[in-house]
């Protein structure tokens, strides 16, 4: 991935000497800078965000957490519970104290419903039974990943037939902590989708308009400044309105993915475009020309490459806003519709308020919004410092 | 020259507009069916049961029956004699029903600017001067927090805190009595009672990037020589700092005009349908999922020209307040 053009040209002597405000690490050995390769100095300048650090292991966690939504959720986010409506969270306890003295082991308190025989209101208390939780316990049955049947969670509780709500239960007494962990894997993976979409998208449209400029560019240019200026949501509510709601679940995802990245793609359009511009002029693309390389090969084999970073860090800032996207669809009940689960599909459940003052915890979902877009930006902005390590 | 630049600007306009039109009747000629299919269906539901000639009756009455260009040419013309056609749903016209409501829009996005202006402005200037301060710490936090909360969430959040806190019922733009009012002082002082919520909620994730903006403006203002000559030669700090690097910094400031005020008209779409404000957001909603095509496309339209307007704007404020741009 090195090009020799860009190392050169990026070691000026006062790279060598490291002066006080380089933003590349000090304990390298000037000699080792002199070879180290792109992206080994992308990598130096991306380990000194500290913030940036954070939420890629943030991000890794959430993703962890969808690829074994089933094993993780320790119960079927489907399953209705006449007799838990509303059940408030439980907290685990860890320090378990019995007769033989202190030991170490999760248990929740049990609570019991009680129903004011005047305004029929629903209330829990403890019960001041525990409910022991053990580590890949037995409960509900599944197909992981649609492949072989188990019925081993992650934790689940001792006895099968006691329940325990971690993030408590909805309306129709549903463990919100299972439907939350499937709403992660729906909510985290459509930023997935919908950014390889808007990538190819950006990557064509920006390529083209970067690398002929001229009548082709201004064009583009125009229909990017027209796609901008659209105001996002009024579109994507009309276009979602156009889904006819029986259509089944993966149809659906797929075309709010498609209406979600529409829009995606004209900032990365626009990154790619710049440096394209940029680059078109350098030393090693001329080069290149001048040894009568293809045109293909120009832009894949020599431009390309050198933009890998800054696609990323691009990419990396337009999946929060395809989530927040896709969480402001669903939650006006224009994108994914029950029995699909996702983190707008909860929130519509807060839409009441009603329910939210009877249940705060429904807010739990849209904590998870903010901590994975959070994430996603700190991410991204310290990949943005990195991509470029020769600047400063 | 200025003249120039802008009936320049406003003439780019017209081919804009004519995209955006488009683009609002292929929106809203989108969905399967049309505004028939939804109605018989609707009678289906009370067991009503329309017979196929005076469904044909209706649809030629509503020229539903035409190709999809001569609706396009119909409905163009109209729009320009100012004439938005007849909502099937509310048997009215749609310039009755849209008015009032783009209005109340249009004045909570500009109320929500200069919210997003006043806060923004002195916060980015504090958190530049006092570099890496607790204070720019706590800012660059709230901000960030700010940019990941999406809006509808913390319109919940809030209408959560005043009925669980103050048992007040903060959603909706007027008090019940004031709601048919005709306009006078007392339901505007009305407005403002419950005008600041929604602004709060629509201003916080602009403000947010308008701090950052603002913050790395004048970070790069501030180590210009020319500041350490305005600093040797004595002048006090706080006028320096106004007079000369926040105004510099300032015009980015103006330009992000052109992108905050789609997102304000977006976002008041989301919001007004949580905080149930009767501006357009709601309606069009409605408008859409009944496919009341004429009442959904002129709110569409209308909140795309919106957009074009807040650029344009942007575009003439920058011109005229920095010599540096070249009118092209």
């Amino acid at each position: 991935m090195t090009n020799p053009a860009e190392t050169t040209s990026g070691e000026t002597p006062e790279t060598n000497a490291l002066p006080a405000d380089s933003h590349l690490p000090v304990d390298a050995q000037p000699d080792k800078l002199a070879v180290a390769s792109q992206w080994q100095l992308t990598w130096w300048a991306f380990r000194k965000h500290k913030l940036a650090q954070l939420g890629l292991w943030i991000i890794g966690l959430l993703y962890l957490l969808s690829i074994f939504a089933e094993f993780v959720a320790p119960d079927d986010p489907t399953k209705q519970n006449r007799r838990a409506v509303f059940h408030p969270p439980q907290m685990i306890h860890f320090v378990d104290r019995t007769e033989d003295g202190l030991r170490l082991r999760p248990y929740v308190y049990e609570m019991d419903r009680q129903r004011d025989p005047d305004t029929l209101a629903i209330s829990y208390t403890p019960s001041g039974e525990k409910i022991y939780l053990r580590l890949f316990g037995r409960g509900a049955e599944y197909k992981f990943w649609g492949l072989w049947e188990t019925d081993i969670h992650l934790f689940a509780t001792v006895n099968p037939r006691d329940k325990f709500f971690l993030f408590g239960a909805d309306r129709l007494g549903r463990d919100m902590f299972s439907r939350v962990m499937y709403g992660t894997r729906i909510s985290m993976s459509i930023g997935l989708v919908g950014v390889a979409i808007s990538l190819v998208l950006g990557i064509t449209l920006g390529g083209i308009s970067g690398y002929y400029g001229g009548r082709i560019d201004a064009v583009i240019q125009r229909l990017i400044e027209f796609v901008l200026s659209l105001p996002t949501i009024p579109i994507w509510l009309a276009l979602a309105a156009a889904l006819p709601p029986s259509w089944p679940i993966y149809q659906q995802y797929f075309v709010i993915t498609l209406i979600v990245s529409l829009v995606g793609w004209t900032e990365l359009g626009r990154v790619v475009r710049g440096r394209f511009l940029a680059m078109k002029n350098d030393d090693f693309v001329i080069a290149a020309r001048l040894d009568g390389a293809s045109e293909r090969r120009i832009i894949f084999r020599h431009m390309l490459p050198s933009l890998t970073s800054h696609i990323i860090a691009s990419l990396t800032l337009a999946i929060p806003l395809m989530i927040l996207a896709e969480t402001g669809l669903s939650f006006l009940g224009l994108g994914l519709q029950p029995p699909a689960i996702s983190w707008g599909v909860l929130l519509k459940e807060a839409q009441n308020i009603l329910s939210i003052s009877q249940a705060p915890w429904l807010f739990i979902p849209g904590g998870f919004v903010v901590i994975a877009v959070l994430a996603f930006n700190f991410l991204g902005d310290g990949m943005r410092d990195a991509a470029d390590p020769y600047s400063h | 020259m200025i003249w120039r630049y802008i009936l320049k600007r406003i003439l780019w306009m017209v081919p804009f507009l004519f995209a955006v039109s488009v683009v609002a009747f292929l929106l809203i000629q989108a969905p399967p069916g049309d505004y028939l299919t939804t109605y018989i269906a609707k009678l289906g539901e009370s067991n009503e049961v329309l017979d196929q000639a005076s469904v044909d009756n209706l649809r030629a009455r509503f020229g539903l029956d035409q190709p999809l260009y001569v609706q396009y040419f119909k409905w163009v013309s109209n729009l320009v004699q100012g004439d938005f056609g007849m909502s099937f749903e509310w048997r009215q016209p749609v310039s009755d029903l849209v008015w009032e409501r783009m209005g109340l829009t249009m004045m909570l996005s500009f109320s929500t600017l200069l919210f997003t202006w006043a806060v923004a402005l002195p916060i980015g200037i504090f958190s530049a001067v006092r570099k890496y301060s607790i204070g720019d710490y706590v800012v660059t936090t709230l901000g960030f927090i700010g940019l990941a909360t999406p809006n509808f969430l913390l319109a919940l959040v809030l209408m959560y805190i005043g009925v669980v806190h103050f048992g007040a019922d903060v959603g909706g733009l007027f008090s019940s009595e004031y709601q048919n009012a005709p306009w006078s002082w007392a339901k505007f002082v009305d407005l403002m009672k419950h005008l600041w919520l929604p602004v709060v909620v629509l201003g916080t994730g602009a403000t947010a990037s308008l701090i950052r903006v603002m913050r790395a403006n004048l970070l790069d203002e501030l180590h210009k020589p020319y500041v350490d000559t305005a600093r040797a030669k004595g002048l006090s700090e706080f006028a320096l700092l106004m007079k000369y690097p926040v105004r510099v910094a300032l015009n980015p400031f103006i330009s992000t005009i052109g992108w905050v005020l789609p997102n304000l008209v977006s976002g008041a779409v989301v919001t007004a349908i949580v905080l149930s404000l009767p501006t357009a957001g709601p309606l069009m909603l409605q408008a859409l999922l009944s496919q009341d095509m004429y009442l959904a496309g002129a709110f569409v339209l209308l909140l795309s020209s919106l957009t074009v307007i807040g650029m344009l704007i942007s575009d003439i404020l920058l011109v005229l307040l920095d010599p540096r741009v070249r009118y092209d």
